[in-house]
């Protein structure tokens, strides 16, 4: 798998809570407490190959921040390994070097990811110029061209982050990500927080990155208006597990798992006037108490007895179309 | 009030400044619409456009440094501007409910659900706890919660933020409401979450009769969901008119942009037609139209002075004076 960027293979990952002095005392004298393990991720695989724009869906609690933050090398995995341009740099915590540098994160909240104490230069140029990337004669011209680049007047320079709005925030996170010169890019919600005109805007700026520089994007969302607009492949995520992949075009035109299905279904669209809407039913399950056998099968209208046993495989149903559905054997 | 034959709210150039320290914010600025029994308009707007704020004058919530300056508000004939706090407090919650965007603004999180839905109850009606308890477990049935008698007895960090904005809507419901305010009910709902919220509303406005108003940025739910839209732009409405005619042909040159900012409009991977520019401040907006300075069909009059809500065709209202009658079937 040498042609792949990134690849995540079988990658789980749990998070436990661990017992308190009291429950600790309570089990002494048998109370069997236990402890609370969340299965955030459970045996993920992608691989994204270099340019690829990769669309992560799923709803709150489905695990796809968690991917965002594994693949970017910020959380290690509980199983599983990463694979970088084919090296293994699992558990790798700060990734020495080029797979570091070369992954960049775009996150949701432009009012939280930026420090209100710094200026946008030092933003922006603070990575560059520790990586030695640029040196102290070429930092103001740098800075200036970074800006430019993602439609940030360098006059603004020495502002500031509450001196902009949401927009132009989301454009100085966009530009300090940039910064490094990175071959992968994980934006987690990043237009989520945005009204629809500036969100346009952001999206208008992806596209033009994705021209003029290449990189390989990986698009956590769960907005499908937008992973639809953006992306040449979309995984689909319920309950940490993959559910549906496939070519973006195919997968909208005739998705294959009744999950896929009812989401698709379910999206509010500007060309469907006075429309009954007819909801799927039931509440996303806790992560904490997931359900047996396949996770989506107490909301789903065809379930039958073998997807309360057992978890099914996600399996190839056409050319680089996968879903994990016991009802693909019938 | 049996009998009443007009429409069920008649907002007539409604007025909502605040008073602040840097200067009048003129939040909401000359805004007029109307809701018919049983019927559903959606106030479109993006952030800062006066949408919440009209919906909060309705029901007498604006909070100092901001009042109501100007207009009228006819509920049902009434005038609400200007009535003692007794008179708004006897319709709020009973003849007009509100619905806001975190259901925690409903909810006090250390008392229980029957509790709090049993007061909203006998706030307005003299009727025995028991009697009460029946109308909260009806609403509840009525919201799609499960097995409502057991989930009374719950509080609310118990349930899931769908199942919250559940609770929310039916406390809203209890009196019967002749109008509901919705104020982005669903926006921070998953997608099948909402999709069962919509089912839930638009049920409730067929059988019931009850009118809403639903305050969103999302023009694609209110596309499902309304009657009527209503753009608001800086304060001020830019153009309103039936669903069908407003999203599929719009007059106002805001509208049309906003439109093309929706992914699902454009050709996949195609640059989307955005608006330039950002939302001007609304202590400082531009002489004439608040939108010239980010519209492609402004020319010099366009600053001058601020263009009339003019009825441009039938029905369809707009505050342009180059509207896009080229489109116009």
């Amino acid at each position: 798998m040498s042609e792949a960027l990134i690849e995540l293979r079988g990658v789980s990952k749990r998070f436990v809570k661990p017992l308190d002095v009291a429950a600790k005392i309570a089990n002494a004298i048998g109370a069997g407490m236990r402890e609370e393990v969340v299965h955030a991720v459970d045996r993920f695989d992608l691989a994204i190959r270099p340019g690829e724009v990769v669309g992560l869906v799923g709803e709150s609690g489905c695990g796809k921040s968690t991917i965002g933050r594994i693949a970017a090398g910020i959380l290690p995995p509980s199983e599983g390994k990463i694979f970088y341009r084919g090296t293994d740099v699992t558990g790798d915590k700060l990734r020495g070097g080029k797979a570091q540098l070369g992954t960049q994160m775009i996150f949701q909240d432009p009012f939280a990811s930026l420090n209100p104490r710094k200026r946008v230069e030092d933003i922006i140029g603070e990575a560059p110029r520790v990586h030695g990337l640029v040196d102290r004669v070429e930092f103001g011209t740098y800075v200036d061209a970074v800006m430019r680049r993602v439609g940030l007047d360098p006059a603004f320079r020495r502002r500031y982050p509450h001196q902009f709005s949401g927009g132009q925030r989301q454009r100085i996170g966009i530009a300090r990500a940039l910064a490094v010169k990175p071959e992968f890019l994980i934006c987690d919600e990043a237009v989520a927080a945005l009204d629809v005109s500036i969100q346009a805007q952001v999206l208008n700026l992806f596209m033009e990155l994705r021209r003029d520089l290449n990189p390989t994007y990986l698009f956590i969302s769960h907005d499908l208006g937008v992973v639809e607009h953006l992306s040449d492949r979309v995984v689909i995520m319920y309950l940490g597990r993959i559910v549906e992949s496939g070519p973006t075009t195919e997968l909208f035109r005739s998705p294959n798992h009744p999950y896929t299905q009812a989401l698709l279904g379910g999206v509010p669209r500007i060309e469907s006037r006075k429309r009954d809407f007819a909801p799927v039913t039931g509440e996303i399950p806790s992560p904490l108490n997931p359900p047996t056998g396949c996770h989506f099968h107490p909301r789903c209208p065809h379930a039958m007895e073998r997807c309360r046993r057992e978890i099914p495989a996600l399996k190839e149903i056409a050319p680089g179309r996968h879903s994990a559905c016991h009802l693909n054997d019938g | 009030m049996t009998g009443f034959a007009g429409p069920t709210l008649e907002v007539r150039d409604l007025k909502t400044h605040f008073f602040t320290r840097g200067g009048v914010v003129k939040a909401v600025d000359g805004v007029s619409f109307e809701i018919g029994k049983g019927r559903i308009l959606g106030l479109v707007g993006e952030s800062g456009s006066g949408k919440s704020i009209t919906g909060f004058s309705i029901l007498g919530l604006v909070d100092p440094p901001g009042r109501v300056v100007e207009g009228e508000i006819r509920f049902k004939g009434e005038n609400l501007v200007d009535q003692p706090e007794e008179r708004l407090r006897a319709i709020r919650g009973n003849r007009i409910a509100m619905i806001f965007q975190d259901p925690m603004m409903t909810l006090n999180p250390v008392l229980r659900i029957d509790t709090q839905m049993i007061e909203a109850v006998q706030a307005h009606h003299s009727v025995s706890a028991d009697d009460a308890r029946q109308r909260a477990r009806d609403a509840l049935g009525r919201v799609g919660i499960p097995s409502p008698d057991e989930r009374l007895k719950a509080y609310p960090h118990q349930f899931s933020g769908g199942m919250r904005q559940r609770v929310a809507i039916a406390i809203a419901l209890l009196n019967n409401p002749e109008l509901i305010i919705a104020d982005e009910p669903t926006t921070a709902l998953d997608v099948t979450i909402q999709g069962q919220i919509l089912y839930e509303v638009q049920k409730l406005c067929r059988e019931t009769g009850t009118s809403l108003i639903w305050i969103t940025h999302d023009l694609s739910v209110v596309a499902g969901l309304a009657d009527r839209i209503c753009v608001m732009y800086a304060g001020k409405l830019a153009e309103s008119g039936p669903v069908d005619d407003v999203l599929d042909r719009p007059l106002h040159p805001y509208t049309k942009g906003l439109l093309g900012s929706v992914p699902s409009r454009n050709r996949r991977g195609s640059p989307l037609a955005q608006i330039p520019g950002m939302t001007p401040s609304l202590m400082s907006l531009p002489d004439g139209c608040a939108f010239a300075d980010r519209c492609p069909r402004a020319q010099g009059d366009c600053r001058q002075a601020v263009p009339p809500m003019a009825e441009i065709l039938p029905g369809r209202l707009a505050r342009c004076i180059r509207p896009h009658l080229e489109d116009q079937a």
